[in-house]
């Protein structure tokens, strides 16, 4: 009764172009924004911000990357975590030999970077196609792990491989608190977020939705495949590539090329089939999802009180993690967005019946 | 010079016949049912755990028996708990179940079986034996074990071949694989069928993890080992059995030879901190060979319309 457009009539073309054309959907989403800029730091502690909100900020900034690519545009990339890696040193390298780089544009470079590696290997994409292609960007993944890894240049001859970064500030403000870390990723994720669902509505994002329906009925009323794969492939992996250099500079601090390997892309990959694919939505939701779930199992034996030994956790954290995937994708296949949308139809009649 | 690379390219082609092992299981599933089984590495480690903890308590051949009771047990879990209830799903969703089910199947796997590192005693000679002594100073030096598996893998296909191409079942196989509504339009049950086919890739799985079992001891990092065939699975045609064992072929012996050859010139030139190229080489190898043949080696032709 209370969510319900009646009423709202749309008198522009500007209006009806709304990203969220229902009033209480645009208050609603304001006022959660503003929740999360100033409510939140008000209660968070430490814990909550490292573990839980800045991870889940960062990897739904990858998942909406992987989510363009494959919910959006139909090629399925299993290459995530390398793109993340190329993001990460290349900003990490930036950084390094040009110290005096403002922050944005260090992580602004890191997306580019992997936006261009991610077009070259976006170009096998224009002959092999599905199962293939995943497999084929597993050959991405498992080559630039390989290359961060024995390359001594990347990683500024660090004798161990692993390599860290230094103070990072913004125009003088030091980012150095999870509090402040958590402003400043919660702000990269709303600006990249409202960024990627304004390429999804427009040309672009329907040439990619086109080619993801059926390719070769998209190339036959007009839209060049090498131009809307390559596009996809180059757009995902920018915002892999930010979120790569996010993660590396404000979740770990200090790395070496395993914190990008293969689970990591499968890690990205069920958030989105968990989130939904083709929703941008989705993304944030798959994200603290699978976030969140492996928290809960490892938590869970010490809150029930039983004794139980660490290797024995991360076993049983393994297997329900895994029923957990099975039974959200029999109970819901189009993911927790669907149920938003659903709960969303719900909402417009409740509290009568019909 | 000649030696060493003949004795290296044999040891490549022994090890891509493991490779092919575990790729005929992805093979088998996605021929019938088009599922991209993600956890056919978990499995080949559920299967060899089960053997190695069995046959501690009891002589080999009962605990072989067991385990291939246990793998079809699975099997049929997987059908009645999972795919049953994903019938004419998306495939991508498909793919994303088995991914769930290798998480699942790796921690319980462990967690009932334990996670130390366990020995498979097949019996075997384990010293390595050389051949050909009179034409290369020293001989070529093989290993027996993996002499045997490259045995048990010929025969495997054979009776896999015979099975699809004769047999009754496996025409239906043939007939789910092409299209899952018209089979069972006409009589074919889909449930029974899926249950064999991930019963018999369970089987295969465990054949798999016997031998790896064998040669590296049975631990965590056997599940890795799926991820060593899927460039021979792309590589030979994800339809293709022919394929499995021809893509692990090349890939063993590229992989062996790369590391000889290649590497060396790699870390040279580029001031590299050790080689170990060889793992990505099989899929960089596999992913130029994709863009001459899109379908992989042996795979069915992709005739697309609108």
């Amino acid at each position: 009764m209370l969510y319900r457009e009646v009423g709202q009539y749309k008198t522009s073309y500007r209006a009806d172009e709304a990203i969220f054309p229902i009033v209480q959907d645009r208050w609603f989403v304001i006022a959660l924004i503003l929740f999360a800029f100033l409510v939140v730091p008000l209660f968070a502690g430490q814990y909550l911000y490292t573990e839980v909100l800045i991870p889940v900020l960062i990897l739904s900034i990858a998942a909406i990357g992987l989510n363009i690519l494959t919910g959006y545009c139909g090629q399925l990339s299993l290459g995530s975590g390398g793109f993340m890696a190329v993001g990460a040193y290349a900003a990490y390298n930036l950084a390094l030999r040009v110290p005096e780089t403002n922050i944005i544009l260090v992580f602004l470079f890191g997306g580019v970077m992997a936006m261009l590696v991610g077009l070259l290997f976006g170009l096998p994409s224009l002959r092999i196609k599905g199962f293939y292609l995943a497999v084929a960007t597993l050959a991405a993944q498992f080559f630039l792990e390989w290359v961060f890894a024995r390359v001594k240049w990347f990683t500024n001859y660090a004798p161990s491989g692993s390599v860290a970064v230094g103070r990072i500030d913004l125009f003088g403000i030091p980012i150095d608190t999870p509090r402040s870390t958590y402003i400043f990723v919660l702000a990269s994720a709303i600006m990249l977020a409202l960024a990627a669902k304004n390429l999804v509505r427009s040309r672009i994002g329907r040439m990619w939705m086109a080619m993801r329906d059926m390719d070769i009925a998209a190339e036959i009323i007009g839209i060049r495949p090498l131009h809307a794969k390559l596009s996809a492939f180059a757009v995902s992996s920018f915002y892999i590539g930010v979120a790569g250099a996010l993660w590396a500079f404000l979740r770990l601090g200090s790395w070496e090329p395993l914190a990008f390997d293969v689970n990591r892309s499968f890690q990205v990959l069920f958030m989105i089939i968990i989130g939904g694919l083709g929703t941008i939505l989705g993304s944030f939701l798959g994200a603290a999802f699978i976030v969140v779930i492996p928290i809960f199992f490892n938590q869970l034996p010490l809150w029930l009180g039983i004794p139980i030994s660490t290797a024995a956790i991360s076993h049983m954290e393994f297997m329900l993690f895994g029923a957990t995937i099975i039974f959200f994708l029999i109970a819901e296949p189009h993911g927790l967005a669907r149920l938003w949308t659903i709960g969303k139809e719900k909402l417009r009649l409740w509290p009568f019946p019909y | 010079m000649l030696g060493p690379v003949l004795e290296t390219l044999i040891g490549g082609l022994l090890t891509g016949v493991l490779y092919s092992l575990v790729a005929l299981g992805f093979v088998l599933i996605f021929k019938a049912s088009g599922v991209f089984n993600f956890a056919q590495g978990s499995m080949v480690l559920f299967a060899a755990l089960s053997l190695a903890r069995l046959a501690e308590f009891m002589p080999l051949i009962v605990a072989l028996a067991l385990s291939i009771v246990i793998m079809i047990a699975l099997a049929y879990a997987i059908e009645f708990l999972v795919l049953r209830h994903l019938i004419n799903q998306d495939s991508i969703i498909l793919f994303m179940a088995t991914l769930g089910i290798a998480y699942f199947l790796e921690g319980f796997g462990q967690s009932i079986w334990g996670s130390d590192i366990y020995k498979i005693d097949l019996g075997f000679p384990t010293n390595p034996v050389f051949v050909l002594e009179s034409m290369f100073p020293g001989g070529l030096l093989i290993d027996p074990t993996e002499l045997i598996a490259a045995v048990i893998c010929a025969v495997m296909v054979l009776v896999l071949a015979v099975f699809f191409q004769v047999t009754r079942v496996g025409r239906a196989l043939r007939a789910v694989a092409d299209d899952h509504q018209a089979a069972q339009s006409v009589g074919i049950p889909l449930g029974q069928i899926w249950l064999m086919v991930w019963a018999v890739a369970g089987l295969v799985a465990l054949v798999a993890g016997m031998m790896w079992g064998a040669k590296l001891g049975v631990q965590f990092s056997i599940s890795l080992v799926a991820l060593k065939a899927l460039p021979v699975l792309i590589l030979g045609g994800f339809t293709s059995i022919p394929g499995a064992i021809v893509g692990g072929l090349i890939i063993g012996a590229g992989e062996k030879l790369s590391e000889v050859l290649l590497a060396p010139i790699l870390i040279r030139t580029f001031d590299l901190a050790g080689g170990g190229i060889e793992n990505w080489f099989a899929y960089v190898l596999a992913l130029l060979f994709l863009l001459v043949r899109p379908q992989g080696l042996f795979g069915e032709r992709i005739i697309e319309r609108v």
